[in-house]
């Protein structure tokens, strides 16, 4: 696992993905934090992170797009299940490698919560509260991301389909609200990411919630696994 | 070292691989041949724990890949067809990537060192595999087979896509390897297999074929004699010479190939040794032997032979009537009550003919009895009239055949 995790991290830096990852998110993180925060003259940063929520459907699938299409599309995926690795070394090393990647990228809220404090301590809680939420939402989203990319070969295909998938759940709310079916509304409800996430942005720490986000990205790398596994079989 | 059994494997409705068995000794080199699509890569994808089979059991040193796959991976080596590169990286960045991948144990720079100097690649090493050409990232995918020295190489057509020259190196160094490794090596060209393999295995369409030595496989297909011959002479006379030699069954013509001589191809009966006959005959007239091999069959021949598809295909319905109208018309009078029947593939046919041809030898008299004593069983369902017994009947020939 730590073989793939390395080989994972370094391609993302030998590559232009990994850069480009971070400067798109550094770039909005950046103008948010202007806008929401250094232009009105608050402490609040609630508006950066709802506004970095879009920006994560956006960036996630730059991440994961690559991480087991292009295995597939190389071969390369022979000499990793041909090794003595277990199945889940390969997607966890590579879910690793990319949860690094999108924390290094989130850090720079970090480095937003320390400017603020030099002028005005923050509300703490809240804004660790949202650091967190926004957290453990892109560990969610990059285990679907990796999913999507398990299936097919293409990374444009994996990119485009992750995108569309993560937008899905993110407008969830707005499906919900025009679902005629009071079950299937509880239903979607229920697994809403943006609903929970927005508990996150309030500054309140719902214990369900963070088990949620990780009961999510565990299911959808088990899902990524059940597909290496399937492809073995077929 | 490795045992295969009853190896099957669908992809769909599709078979792949249709119920292969063999084994593998320690040391040996095994040469893995087939056509294009035949399964080998399939084989070697199961062999190396990539694929799993539908059915039937991989030991590796008797430990079985689908139950102890951690244990069985770890003695393998594995180049597949496509090297499995990265190549983002560098050629040493990678093989420490595989070091690290296989939890290797040996002592890591002398172990990566040692194997860039084997395959050659040390001058390259700190090259991005991006920018190497074919034949180096072969060998690059080749030292990514040996790193933690495995028993067992797996070798999915190392030289294809090579020129002559680092093909005849890569050769050399799968010789080499030999010696330390159990190997198996799968190749569509056969004179490689021939220069490296101690032993070959073929298949066809998923089926085994063959599975011998390379010298007794060579042996075995070349009962007849057969040679070409190149000499200083006239044409047209030599060859009514040669015609003439005792034991000869068939010369061939094959005209100038050489300014001043002429070729021939001849066959002998199988006892008769005629060379010093010929040398005599041709040595009388004053005309100089340029040359005179026995054209045995290379393995590339073989291989035909053994693959050859028109005894597996089944014909047409259209081409059955054909074949049947042409037998008939060839054969007249003599026809034979069991070519009523409609031929499913060739060697149905060849058999039909040759028994019909058997029976004119023997004389008009003769046909009844051979056909009532050698078609009886045949001849039953057609009797019923029912004519989707004729196919399976031909079928059964077509086994007994080979």
């Amino acid at each position: 696992m730590l073989a793939i995790f390395k080989r994972e991290m370094s391609a993302y830096f030998t590559s232009p993905i990994g850069y480009i990852f971070l400067a798109v998110y550094y770039f909005f993180a950046g103008l948010f934090f202007y806008i929401y925060v250094l232009y009105v003259g608050t402490t609040d940063m609630t508006g950066v992170f709802s506004m970095l929520l879009w920006v994560l459907i956006f960036a996630v699938p730059i991440l994961t797009m690559r991480l087991l299409s292009e295995d597939k599309r190389q071969k390369t995926d022979q000499a990793l299940l041909t090794a003595p690795v277990g199945l889940t070394s390969i997607v966890l090393g590579k879910y690793f490698a990319a949860l690094l990647m999108f924390t290094i990228g989130e850090a720079i809220t970090v480095v937003f919560a320390l400017v603020v404090a030099a002028f005005q301590q923050p509300d703490w809680m809240v804004v660790i509260g949202n650091m967190l939420g926004l957290f453990l939402l892109g560990a969610a989203m990059i285990a679907i991301g990796l999913f999507i990319s398990s299936l097919t070969e293409n990374q444009v295909v994996a990119a485009v389909g992750s995108f569309a998938l993560m937008l899905m759940i993110m407008l969830m709310d707005l499906l919900i609200s025009v679902v005629p079916w009071e079950w299937l509304k509880n239903v979607l409800g229920a697994i809403s990411l943006s609903t929970r996430y927005s508990d996150f942005t309030t500054g309140i720490l719902d214990i369900s919630h963070v088990l949620f986000f990780i009961s999510v990205a565990v299911v959808f790398n088990y899902f990524t696994v059940r597909v290496l596994e399937k492809k073995r079989w077929s | 070292m490795i045992e295969v059994k009853n190896l099957t494997k669908n992809y769909g409705l599709k078979r792949a691989v249709d119920n292969i068995s063999f084994t593998v000794n320690d040391g040996e080199i095994l040469g893995f041949l087939g056509p294009n699509g035949a399964g080998k890569s399939t084989t070697m994808n199961i062999l190396t724990g990539y694929l799993s089979s539908t059915q039937g059991e991989v030991k590796i040193d008797g430990i079985d890949i689908l139950e102890e796959p951690m244990k069985a991976k770890k003695k393998i080596g594995y180049l597949p067809e496509q090297p499995p590169l990265y190549l983002d990286m560098t050629v040493m960045g990678y093989l420490n990537f595989m070091y690290d991948l296989k939890k290797c144990k040996l002592p890591r720079k002398s172990h990566l060192q040692e194997i860039c100097n084997l395959v050659k690649i040390t001058e390259v090493s700190g090259r991005l595999i991006r920018n190497l050409s074919k034949g180096y990232r072969q060998r690059v995918g080749l030292a990514q087979a040996l790193v933690g020295n495995p028993d067992v190489l797996v070798l999915d057509e190392p030289t294809v896509g090579l020129d002559p020259k680092q093909i005849i190196e890569i050769r050399n160094l799968i010789k080499k390897l030999g010696k330390r490794h159990t190997l198996i090596l799968s190749s569509h060209i056969l004179s490689e297999v021939q220069a490296t393999c101690d032993r070959v295995i073929i298949i066809n369409n998923g089926v085994l074929v063959a599975d011998d030595t390379t010298s007794n496989l060579s042996h075995k297909m070349n009962s007849d004699n057969r040679f070409t011959l190149r000499v200083d002479a006239p044409e047209k006379e030599a060859f009514k010479v040669i015609s003439s030699i005792p034991g000869m069954v068939r010369v061939d013509s094959l005209g100038q190939k050489e300014p001043g001589s002429c070729d021939f191809v001849f066959e002998t009966d199988e006892d008769v040794d005629v060379r010093r006959e010929l040398f005599a005959r041709m040595a009388e007239r004053n005309w100089p032997i340029l040359g005179l091999r026995s054209s045995e069959l290379s393995l590339e021949e073989i291989f035909l032979r053994l693959t050859k598809d028109d005894s597996v295909t089944p014909m047409t319905p259209q081409k059955q009537v054909e074949v049947k109208q042409t037998v008939a018309k060839i054969l007249g009078d003599n026809l034979q009550p069991e070519t009523e029947q409609v031929f499913e593939s060739a060697p149905a046919v060849e058999q039909a003919v040759s028994q019909a041809l058997e029976q004119m030898a023997q004389g008009p008299a003769a046909p009844a009895e051979a056909a009532e004593g050698e078609s009886a069983e045949s001849q039953a369902p057609s009797d019923g009239a029912d004519e989707n017994d004729a196919p399976e009947d031909a079928g059964e020939n077509d086994g007994g055949d080979r």
